[in-house]
């Protein structure tokens, strides 16, 4: 089971990586009651017969190692939104690509905590499967309203290959500065239990 | 931290380049890569990378390669790293946390030593290739 929302979006946006996609859109919606997730991908999608089995924990396309027989990225992921009052869609189409959008009731106790969203970005942006990836978060609250978008595409522009620890580092500074200004707009303090998450 | 735009971005990265000149060149050609299956992901993956990143950062290293791959088929000892430096072997570490990465760091990619007691040998002999997985 994973502890908290950035290691879910690492899971699933992983799956779009493996699904031979060129193109990735993570967006990340936050409100002060909910917090909604969409990734949608141009790979090579599912058919209805396989939509079906992967929320089962045991399935698993045998592709990646033929004799493993658990596939638990999805499953997860519906299980903790099911826990927490949240919602889970799955749209696809073989040939065209995958939509999964999920949303956490914020307001409930048992809704995993963000963790460490800057991680988890730089880690997606840097995946040697990525090709090309726009990361759109925002927040809103009473206070205001902000966003950033990060393209990977124009992040390798400016950095070259995301590959070694010092381009990592400055990737992670400048993904860090985004959620920083971002978090100014925050009302309720997020619980910090696993900040090191 | 202001929010930094592109155009800082790209100041800081040459800013840095001209650092990383004037600068022994350490960890060169050694790689890291970190396991970010389901399973990894789970045992706490994702701080185990960005703690690679902080002391490499710490340590001024900027050469090292950090990359990802997905299960390396030994899921009971995650989070697990495998660390390639030339002239060293090649060697998968299991139950990598905060200390054991420092450990890594400044025992292997450093002082070109293993970490003996994190070494679970090769992948599990289900997911290893015909040819080695060369």
């Amino acid at each position: 089971m994973h502890i908290c929302i950035g290691d879910y979006l690492l899971d699933i946006v992983q799956n779009s990586f493996e699904a031979e996609s060129s193109f990735v859109e993570l967006t990340i919606t936050e409100t002060e009651d909910t917090l909604e997730c969409l990734i949608r991908d141009n790979g090579k999608g599912m058919d209805a017969e396989v939509q079906k089995k992967v929320l089962d924990p045991f399935y698993s396309d045998g592709r990646k190692h033929a004799k493993r027989k658990v596939g638990l990225g999805l499953p997860f992921l519906s299980q903790a939104v099911e826990a927490c009052e949240g919602t889970f869609t799955l749209q696809s189409e073989k040939g065209k690509g995958t939509l999964v959008s999920f949303s956490f009731n914020l307001h409930n106790i048992d809704v995993p905590p963000m963790g460490d969203l800057n991680t988890t970005f730089v880690a997606l942006l840097a995946h040697p499967l990525c090709k090309e990836l726009v990361i759109t978060r925002s927040l809103e609250t009473s206070k205001g309203r902000e966003s950033y978008t990060l393209k990977k595409s124009e992040l390798v522009e400016v950095l070259g290959p995301l590959t070694t620890s010092g381009t990592l580092n400055l990737l992670k500074e400048f993904v860090t500065s985004q959620e920083e200004e971002l978090k100014q707009y925050q009302n309720t303090p997020q619980l910090d239990l696993h900040k090191n998450r | 931290m202001a929010k930094m735009t592109l155009e800082d971005l790209r100041k800081l990265r040459e800013k840095k380049q001209n650092e990383i000149q004037k600068r022994d060149i350490e960890g060169k050609d050694a790689r890291i890569i970190v396991g970010m299956g389901t399973c990894g992901i789970a045992a706490g993956a994702k701080p185990v990378l960005d703690t690679f990143l902080q002391i490499l950062d710490e340590k001024k290293i900027d050469n090292v390669s950090v990359t990802q791959t997905g299960c390396m088929g030994l899921c009971y000892v995650e989070p697990t790293i495998e660390v390639i430096v030339p002239g060293m072997p090649d060697v998968i570490y299991g139950k990598v946390d905060v200390e054991t990465a420092k450990r890594i760091v400044e025992q292997h990619i450093i002082g070109k030593q293993l970490v003996t007691d994190h070494m679970f040998d090769r992948p599990a002999a289900d997911i290893i290739k015909k040819d080695g997985g060369k």
